[in-house]
């Protein structure tokens, strides 16, 4: 079982919001931190993932539960913070 | 021990952050900067009037469709980093005080266009203070002389280039041979021979520079990918405007007009009536924001009061019109709930309005 350490609520939001606030938390994280982020638009289950293999982040559990979905990821070398 | 052999002088990689809309035209713009090494990055907008999934995404009979965010998708395909900026607040006022006017509809597309090549010129104006070396040398966009009415002409070009702040940093691979040549092609950074004079409406030096690439599989949105340029939502927002009396627009009013039938009864209210699954699900996540109505004795839809009744008989023709989109529709009699945000309900009791009693002016969009 995967343990999450960091949480994020985007439910309701809808792409690309979950995408951006997904991006935007893990440039506060360090390298091998892993975020839960909990969503109701079923598009974040492909865009996440998306996001995460362009920007070199682990993605080690996808799910869905009732009208909500689920990925948890960890955070690759670089958090991807610009500047 | 030290050498005294002078190492060669390794070129320097060049970098350039592209705005990538997840069409096809910026994608071939980044690819052609690739061919001639050059290290690319991109950067796309949210603007909030994005077309981007969002109808996908909220109509329940559209969710067999394959989801993608195209921007995301683009970047992959060309193994480019992507940042995706949230400018909703900051674009308003490019919506409400278009120094350059607006389209055919509520686009104002060149307007749009000089913010967003500003916005990607503070970045690497901030990413040369920060980063020093890894900053960027220049900004790539996939802009086409003639392609586009409003914001993509010859003389707009210029226009974009010195109002953005950009100046001769904006390179346009597509187009870059009809126009003067830009600093990253003066300094040799890249070889203005090598990039194409692409001009007018016409889609086929695209299709023809994608299939030379290999690049078979890509977005090409009809209308392009705002909801601004779109004739039935702009008519949606401008009708917003007039009923608060003033030109002003929240990230949910936006969305709100994405969704569902508008229907103007009252000067002082809307009704937003979902028309399937998907849609009533997104709308009930407004109902602590609104006043909402949902059928109680029969299945029908979740409307959403955008405004307030001013007596019991807007009510009930509120009601009425509801129980006229639920499966009740050919009764005598429907009950309806009408909630209101802090979740304080009653029940109605209404004959369903006549289909020919409700006017076609009460049709926003």
């Amino acid at each position: 079982m995967t343990e999450a350490l960091h949480e994020l609520d985007v439910r309701r939001m809808l792409c690309p919001m979950p995408v951006i606030k997904t991006q935007n938390k893990v440039r506060t994280l360090a390298t091998g931190d892993c975020l839960r982020v909990v969503c109701t638009d079923p598009g974040a289950l492909n865009d996440i993932p998306a996001w995460c293999r362009i920007n070199g982040h682990e993605v080690l559990e996808t799910g869905e539960a009732g009208n909500e979905v689920f990925v948890v990821l960890r955070v690759g070398e670089d958090n991807g913070a610009l500047f | 021990m030290t050498s005294s052999v002078t190492e060669p002088t390794q070129p320097i990689t060049r970098r350039a952050i592209a705005l990538v809309s997840g069409g096809l035209d910026s994608m071939l713009a980044v690819k052609v900067m690739q061919e001639q090494g050059i290290e690319v990055e991109g950067v796309n907008f949210f603007t909030g009037f994005c077309v981007e999934g969002h109808t996908h995404a909220i109509r329940k009979k559209d969710q067999d469709k394959e989801k993608r965010n195209n921007a995301l998708w683009v970047a992959e395909q060309l193994g480019i980093k992507m940042h995706i900026i949230d400018i909703s607040e900051e674009y308003k006022d490019v919506v409400l005080n278009p120094k350059h006017g607006y389209g055919a509809n509520l686009n104002p597309c060149l307007d749009c266009k000089i913010f967003m090549v500003n916005q990607a010129t503070l970045m690497i104006n901030k990413a040369r203070e920060f980063a020093g070396d890894r900053g960027f040398d220049f900004i790539v966009t996939g802009e086409v002389i003639g392609q586009r009415p409003k914001s993509q002409r010859k003389e707009t070009m210029p226009i974009i280039s010195q109002e953005s702040g950009a100046d001769d940093l904006l390179l346009r691979p597509l187009c870059a041979r009809n126009l003067p040549a830009t600093l990253p092609e003066r300094e040799g950074w890249v070889n203005r021979e090598e990039l194409h004079d692409f001009s007018g409406r016409s889609r086929k030096p695209q299709m023809a520079l994608a299939k030379k690439f290999g690049l078979d599989d890509f977005a090409q949105p009809a209308g392009g990918c705002c909801f601004l340029t779109d004739e039935s939502y702009s008519n949606k927002l401008a009708d917003l405007w007039k009923a608060r009396n003033e030109r002003r627009y929240e990230l949910d009013d936006i969305m709100l007009l994405k969704v569902g039938r508008h229907l103007r009864p009252q000067p002082h209210y809307k009704l937003i009536i979902s028309r399937e699954e998907g849609e009533n699900r997104f709308l009930e996540g407004y109902r602590y924001q609104f006043t909402s109505i949902t059928t109680i004795s029969c299945p029908g839809p979740l409307a959403l009061v955008d405004g307030n009744f001013q007596s019991d008989e807007e009510l009930e023709q509120a009601a009425a019109i509801v129980a006229r989109y639920s499966k009740g529709r050919s009764l005598d009699e429907v009950v309806l709930e009408v909630r209101s945000p802090d979740g304080v309900a009653r029940q109605v009791t209404v004959a369903p309005i006549r289909p020919d009693a409700v006017p076609s002016a009460w049709n926003v969009g």
